[in-house]
């Protein structure tokens, strides 16, 4: 497998928590990889390790075959980015969609700065109205899109999409899915997806791993998923629970120990 | 009790802006018997303004009118607001989404919980206490006692929510409205907080309404739906039979949701129809 991104023996540490626990995993090159499992579970901290968010970790973390260390160059922003969970606190609030998408562009040193951000808002469906606007004077959905323009504009080969869609309605969720699914087609990115949410996991991934409690607990195909051909008694819990409410089930939930 | 608990017909919510006039609600009508009613809708359809508007709690520049708001043989829109005080609580009461911004900070949840209980019954300090504990068990609150002293950001965001219901339901109120009770939980816990309020409404007869914007969820969790949009009801239907809904609106929300097993390359994508505001 030509891997994109490999991690080995991550292990973060926060105080007394220990919020990863010897998690390994490999995505490869062009592939969509989900990272599920419930708040506190570990997903989020290894996307910040692996962003270089959060310095404070051990382990092993390649990316296109390279060695990461705790600080990151700007090669590695210029290769790998991120699009975050909440678009009202991810924009600046004081600064148009122009500023905010030219100033990636200023920073890695890129040319025709102008058509390129005329280019990348056409790409993820806002028109050029969009461009001197302010974050506030668009809907959630929109600013989404700013976000994962801002993203695209420096020509990543990855994505790490941290819940982007959790905070948008049904209706807006599924715009927003097409349109990462469509530019994932288009310019053969990789994907890393953390989420919640099993079923944005089924349409978005190729692959999934199931964390609990910051352990890996199972690694499964999306048609394992599809399946429910799942071998650990926490996922077949997860899996239960997220279709819909059943008294029954509710009585036997447990609590699965790290 | 054999008359409706809660008749609401033709409740309005309109906004005096420096814009114009909002209207958040338009026409509203239901009535709600010892049941579980979902209300169904995106961001803005005007959901959470119908739960506010039961209890009088819209404030200005919002402005609440129906024909008929009754619970339980009162006409709500006819109380003075210290008898709307006596019935906020006590036989109606409502828990928010957020548990971070509905919880004082400065006190221990304990001591809010037991305040809520004591302004509605006659007390003593250490009966309340007693009551409180007894409903934080009922909640699946593990080590009551320890859960009682901390403040509310010492609290995990699900375990807030639980100490909310918690504070909601000790005045033993006739109707709970839940206000996306559930939907900053994990999926198995949130089926566990469920379970405690689905208990509550077989056995003891409360009603309740259940603001959410999961379909799926109201759908396995409610006997009958509301689906709101823009500000109206646009079908009502029983949960069971939602995945038969006849309106374009709930048939589009229906079909953009993924699902486990999904094997459409794409999402179909809701197509708003300017027909479905008159409709």
């Amino acid at each position: 497998m030509d891997a994109m991104i490999t991690i080995t023996g991550l292990d973060v540490v926060f105080g007394d928590t220990h919020a990863v626990r010897d998690a390994s995993l490999s995505v490869a090159r062009g592939e969509s990889y989900g990272l599920v499992g419930e708040s506190g579970s570990g997903k989020s901290t290894i996307l910040r390790a692996l962003s270089g968010l959060n310095w404070d970790w051990t382990g092993r973390i390649t990316v296109e075959g390279r060695e990461q260390g705790r600080r990151r160059d700007k090669g590695f922003f210029k290769l790998c980015q991120m699009v975050f969970q909440d678009p009202y606190g991810s924009l600046h609030p004081r600064q148009t969609v122009d500023a905010t998408l030219m100033e990636p562009l200023a920073i890695h040193g890129f040319d025709n700065r102008d058509a390129r951000v005329e280019r990348v808002l056409k790409e993820v469906g806002l028109g050029p109205s969009f461009r001197f606007r302010y974050p506030h004077q668009l809907s959630g959905g929109q600013r989404q899109r700013v976000a994962i323009a801002r993203a695209l504009v420096l020509e990543p080969r990855v994505l790490l999409l941290d819940e982007p869609t959790s905070a948008l309605d049904v209706s807006v969720q599924a715009e927003i899915l097409n349109l990462l699914k469509r530019l994932r087609a288009e310019r053969g990115l990789t994907y890393l997806l953390v989420t919640h949410n099993l079923a944005v996991v089924s349409v978005m991934c190729d692959r999934l791993a199931v964390m609990n409690r910051g352990r890996i607990v199972e690694t499964l195909t999306a048609a394992q998923l599809h399946d429910g051909t799942v071998t650990q008694p926490y996922t077949r819990q997860l899996l239960e629970a997220s279709r819909g409410y059943d008294r029954a089930a509710a009585d036997r939930i447990e609590d699965f120990a790290a | 009790m054999s008359g409706p608990l809660l008749e609401v017909e033709n409740l309005s919510v309109t906004f005096d802006t420096a814009k114009g006039q909002v209207r958040a609600v338009r026409g509203m009508g239901f009535t709600l018997g010892r049941e579980k009613l979902g209300i169904v809708g995106e961001s803005g359809s005007g959901k959470s303004m119908t739960g506010r508007a039961i209890l009088r709690l819209v404030g200005p520049p919002g402005r609440a009118q129906a024909d008929r708001l009754v619970f339980d043989g009162i006409d709500l829109q006819r109380q003075s607001e210290r008898q709307m005080r006596a019935i906020r609580g006590r036989r109606i009461s409502m828990v928010m989404q957020d548990p971070k911004f509905s919880l004082n900070p400065v006190a221990t949840v304990g001591e809010q919980v037991a305040e809520a209980y004591r302004i509605h019954k006659r007390a003593s300090g250490r009966e309340a206490k007693r009551r409180v504990l007894e409903m934080f068990e009922a909640v699946r609150i593990r080590d009551p006692e320890r859960v009682w002293g901390l403040y509310p950001h010492e609290v995990s965001g699900g375990m807030g929510q639980r100490i909310m219901i918690a504070m909601m339901l000790i005045p033993d109120p006739d109707l709970l409205i839940a206000d996306e009770p559930t939907s900053a939980l994990d999926v198995t816990v949130q089926m566990q907080v469920l379970a405690i309020i689905d208990d509550l409404v077989t056995q003891r007869g409360m009603g309740l309404i259940f603001i959410s914007h999961d379909l799926n969820l109201v759908a396995s969790f409610c006997d009958r739906i509301l689906i709101m949009y823009a500000g109206r009801v646009v079908e009502s239907c029983r949960a069971a039979e939602l995945h038969q809904a006849k309106h374009p609106y709930t048939r589009g929300l229906l079909e953009s949701l993924p699902q486990i097993g999904d094997t459409r390359p794409f999402l179909p994508v809701l197509q708003r129809d300017p027909a479905w505001l008159e409709a």
